[in-house]
């Protein structure tokens, strides 16, 4: 008789956790300031109007592996997904991904342009939904200019020892180095990703990066850069552009931007499959809300990221702390943005195992 | 002396077996008994092996089994891997005509269920391109359908009606369910999911007859919209690759002249559809308009070397080398990288496991002769970084090594270093060595520590009364009894390191890191899971055969963990 008491109530209890997780959704991002500005503009702004309580998991490095392994096992535990451009596009290529109708999901500018074309070409795969446009660029110490000699503002400094000596940082993979490689061995722009194709032209960007690599530090993490540049143990080194804005306006480091052909890259949302009905329709309204135009410009505020949408450009406003104009500090800015250079992500998805394969093996020996 | 041990057998025979009390022969009746106690045994430690055997065993067998898994291609171009089998490649040609309508209609079947750019994504591993290729041609596959459609539509507009044309398709008469299962054992192999259950559709065997392609396209959309979509296959409008079979059928000599003659339902349909009289669709030239690497002989050859449901491709890759037409050839020197990483794991992991006895042993020594007191507060120093988070560990050494860290910089304030010339102890092999050292020095002095407490100091003493010098004493009385220990903390430690990732990722630059880092890789980004699944299998069978060969040499029975 209290056996059975007991089960019931336990079961009553489970009934209403279950209940209760109905009104809330896990998010995946980042971590670090990244996620906190989500949190600000965001997360606590939706919780404050539906009631709905956001857990955060900083899961989005692995965001790709596990949740093909959560498919697999036919348990998705996540609701909205943080992923990059080419993250997104794998996603839709093996089915975890939804595939979305952003007229019909999302909302429309405030002047009526419909949500595809405010995004316009950022809507790099059916399965993603842009949030923001970041850029791969370089930071330097300043005070490890030499004297006499300009600092650099020419990606081709970054190859240049005699005149720049010093550590350099680069990421530990093809992508970037081998198109800024390139770019500093002669080739146009518009010919890095045909020049890229061939075997010559994969040993002609390995040879420039030779020329460095006995005095570069490979990073794996976006924070490694920051770190080594604050310690003084490199003089310039590539990262995203918004961990070098903190290092320098936040920290107040020695520090200097260099913008000369910054890779452009998206982030943004995907929703994935295998949700239930209920968790889907919570996903697309957490969407609809999360990247109109005037949170996608209240993000700015918190991170300097630019947003995706055409119509939130203009509405970028001050740092919610700092109190100094964000635009200036946008990768899109067109002062940072006279030489740039967008990530190609079809080209990346069919050669980045061959490339990787060789960039690595170069890396070993 | 032969003979009386022959004959003594003889009488056992003729006496018969022994026998229980209860007339069952003694052997057998023992036997059962013996089997009963083994099975209570069993029954007492099942739910600890069916636990290991869940949570631990299948898992790894799961994983590991992908290094050979590779069903994805015969799932996913069934039909054409068939046709594919008698093409040549080292001719230099693309293949035929047959081969490229196979793939269309594979194909189609194959974006509606999103599984083509999942093959794609498994294809370009081997051969570079073929991912966009095929999520571009998925994306084309309507156009084809669509240019046949509309001349159908435009002569009788039902035939572009859902219900109209499962009319047509059903006919009267017998069915074809040999057509039927078939399609439902195909699909069922495409997309994971039971295709099993009541479809709302039957293909009439007549019609079939008539219009085999047709037919046969047709079963796919049924199939497919009724088992995965959910929707009754009549209240649909058929998929473009149906109307692309119909004009393919059509254009087939002779099907025109037998329609003429055809009285089934819909049989006004057919005929208006056979007075259009379309041209025979040209697939291999569809595919080329798509993209002209579909006439590429490498693409093609590296989808039929792929065809089998079972590869060694991932363990040829695995150690440098490749599966080519031609049958398996090494990689090109640039893409090396495997066997060196190997070795690599192998020789920094022993010397890893050497500098830990080196360090261990005067630690695990004091620990186990000092006075109780104090060798408890040595011991609380060897626990405490055991405690303390990997990650921390790590960093922490990061900001000892570098060179602007602390180690040069005492070293440059003491005048023994230029500042100039600062020493690199970090991003490199020295850097993952150190730092690994320190991790896993208390799985060294551990095992050692307890074996130590067990020697008695009277042996040493004993020695040295019979007049042996300290070092003697110690070399031939004292270290003899610790190496048990040595044993087992060079098992833990070796094994240990032989799978580390985060700390040779973290402090070891590119000259410091393990295969496993290579295994992370593949599992967490490139997601190339056969590869790291072979990679690792390779690992724990390296693993296992050093096991073996330290039993071998040392013999795992003098190996102790605790006294």
């Amino acid at each position: 008789m209290k056996l059975t008491t007991a089960l019931l109530a336990t079961s009553a209890l489970v009934v209403s956790a279950g209940v209760a997780s109905a009104q809330s959704m896990t998010i995946v991002s980042w971590g670090g300031a990244y996620s906190a500005s989500q949190k600000n503009a965001y997360h606590d702004p939706y919780s404050e109007k539906t009631g709905v309580e956001i857990i955060n998991d900083d899961s989005s490095a692995e965001a790709v592996a596990k949740l093909r392994a959560m498919n697999e096992a036919g348990n998705v535990t996540w609701d909205v997904v943080d992923v990059v451009g080419a993250d997104a596009i794998r996603l839709c290529d093996e089915g975890l991904a939804m595939e979305i109708d952003h007229d019909e999901v999302l909302a429309a500018a405030p002047d009526g342009t419909s949500a595809s074309d405010d995004f316009g070409d950022l809507i790099v795969s059916d399965c993603f939904v842009p949030q923001i446009v970041y850029s791969t660029t370089f930071g330097y110490r300043t005070d490890m200019v030499p004297a006499g000699v300009e600092a650099p503002n020419d990606i081709c400094d970054v190859f240049d020892l005699e005149t720049y000596p010093g550590k350099r940082a680069l990421e530990k993979r093809p992508i970037n180095n081998m198109e800024w490689a390139l770019l500093c061995s002669g080739v146009a722009k518009e010919d890095v990703y045909d020049v890229l194709e061939t075997e010559d032209g994969i040993a002609m960007a390995l040879a420039k990066l030779d020329t460095i690599k006995d005095q570069t530090i490979w990073w794996s993490a976006g924070a490694d850069t920051p770190q080594l540049l604050a310690d003084g143990e490199i003089f310039m080194g590539s990262t995203y552009n918004g961990r070098l804005f903190s290092l320098i306006e936040e920290q107040g480091q020695p520090v200097g931007m260099m913008w000369d052909a910054q890779v452009f890259d998206l982030d943004g949302w995907i929703v994935p499959t295998g949700l239930s009905e209920e968790r889907t329709k919570q996903a697309m309204d957490y969407l609809f809300f999360a990247t109109d135009t005037q949170r996608l410009a209240d993000q700015a505020k918190y991170i300097s990221y630019g947003p995706a949408r055409a119509s939130s450009a203009p509405l970028v406003g001050k740092h919610a702390s700092l109190g100094i104009d964000m635009a200036p500090h946008m990768p899109t800015d067109p002062a940072n943005a006279a030489n740039t250079f967008l990530f190609n992500y079809e080209w990346w998805a069919d050669y980045r195992d061959d490339l990787d394969a060789k960039f690595q093996a170069w890396l070993a020996q | 002396m032969t003979s009386t041990s022959d004959s003594s057998a003889e009488q056992a025979a003729a006496s018969g077996p022994m026998l229980a009390a209860d007339g069952t022969p003694l052997k057998k009746s023992i036997a059962r008994a013996l089997r009963m106690q083994k099975l209570r045994a069993l029954a007492l430690i099942a739910p600890l092996l069916i636990f290991i055997l869940v949570t631990f065993i299948a898992p790894i067998a799961d994983m590991l089994f992908r290094s050979v898994e590779n069903q994805i291609v015969s799932t996913t171009l069934p039909r054409t891997i068939t046709t594919l089998e008698g093409w040549d490649g080292s001719a230099g040609e693309a293949p035929g005509e047959d081969v490229f309508a196979a793939l269309y209609y594979d194909m189609f079947v194959a974006a509606e269920a999103k599984e083509h750019t999942k093959l794609g994504t498994r294809l370009n591993y081997e051969q570079t391109g073929i991912s966009s290729l095929f999520r571009k041609s998925g994306r084309k596959l309507d156009d084809l359908g669509k240019d046949y459609q509309k001349p159908f539509e435009k002569a009788a507009k039902d035939l572009g009606d859902g219900a109209a044309f499962h009319a047509l398709m059903t006919g009267t008469g017998p069915s074809d369910s040999a057509l039927l299962e078939s399609t439902r054992a195909r699909l069922e192999a495409l997309t994971g999911d039971s295709m099993a259950g009541e479809i709302g559709f039957a293909p009439g065997a007549e019609i079939s007859a008539l219009l085999p392609l047709t037919a046969a396209a047709y079963a796919d959309f049924a199939v497919f919209t009724a088992r995965v979509d959910g929707d009754a296959p009549a209240d649909e409008d058929p998929w473009e690759a149906v109307y692309t079979a119909l004009a393919h059928d059509l254009a087939t000599p002779g099907t025109i002249e037998k329609i003429a003659s055809y009285t089934g339902p819909g049989a006004e349909l057919l005929q208006a559809a056979a007075d259009v009289a379309p041209s025979l669709p040209d697939y291999r030239a569809f595919f080329e308009d798509v993209d002209e690497d579909w006439l590429d002989v490498a693409n093609w050859s590296t989808i039929q070397t792929y065809a089998p449901n079972y590869t060694s491709g991932y363990f040829l890759n695995a150690i440098d080398m490749q599966k080519t037409p031609d049958g398996t050839a090494l990689r090109d020197d640039d893409e090396r990288i495997y066997i060196m990483l190997f070795k690599r794991t192998m020789f920094m992991s022993l010397v890893i496991t050497f500098s830990c006895i080196l360090l261990g042993y005067p630690v695990a020594w004091l620990l186990a002769n000092l006075p109780m007191r104090t060798a408890n507060l040595l011991m609380i120093l060897v626990l405490l970084p055991f405690w303390t988070s990997l990650l921390v560990r790590t960093s922490a050494w990061k900001v000892m090594l570098q060179q602007q860290g602390v180690i040069n910089d005492v070293l440059v304030w003491l005048g023994l270093v230029e500042d100039t010339a600062r020493l690199i102890m970090i991003n490199n092999q020295l850097g993952t060595i150190i730092a690994m050292t320190h991790i896993l020095l208390p799985f060294m002095i551990l095992p050692l520590y307890s074996v130590m407490q067990t020697i008695p100091p009277t042996y040493l003493r004993a020695a040295k009364s019979l007049g042996a010098t300290n070092w003697t004493a110690f070399w031939r009385v004292y270290f003899p009894q610790s190496i048990p220990g040595i044993g087992a903390g060079s098992i833990l430690v070796f094994i240990l390191a032989i799978g580390y990732y985060i700390t040779p990722e973290i402090v070891g630059g590119t000259t410091g890191t393990f295969i496993s880092n290579r295994i992370a890789y593949h599992i967490s980004s490139s997601l190339n899971w056969g590869l790291g699944a072979a990679l690792g299998a390779i690992l724990l069978a390296a693993v296992l055969l050093l096991y073996w060969c330290y039993d071998q040499i040392v013999g795992i029975d003098n190996v102790k963990l605790g006294g």
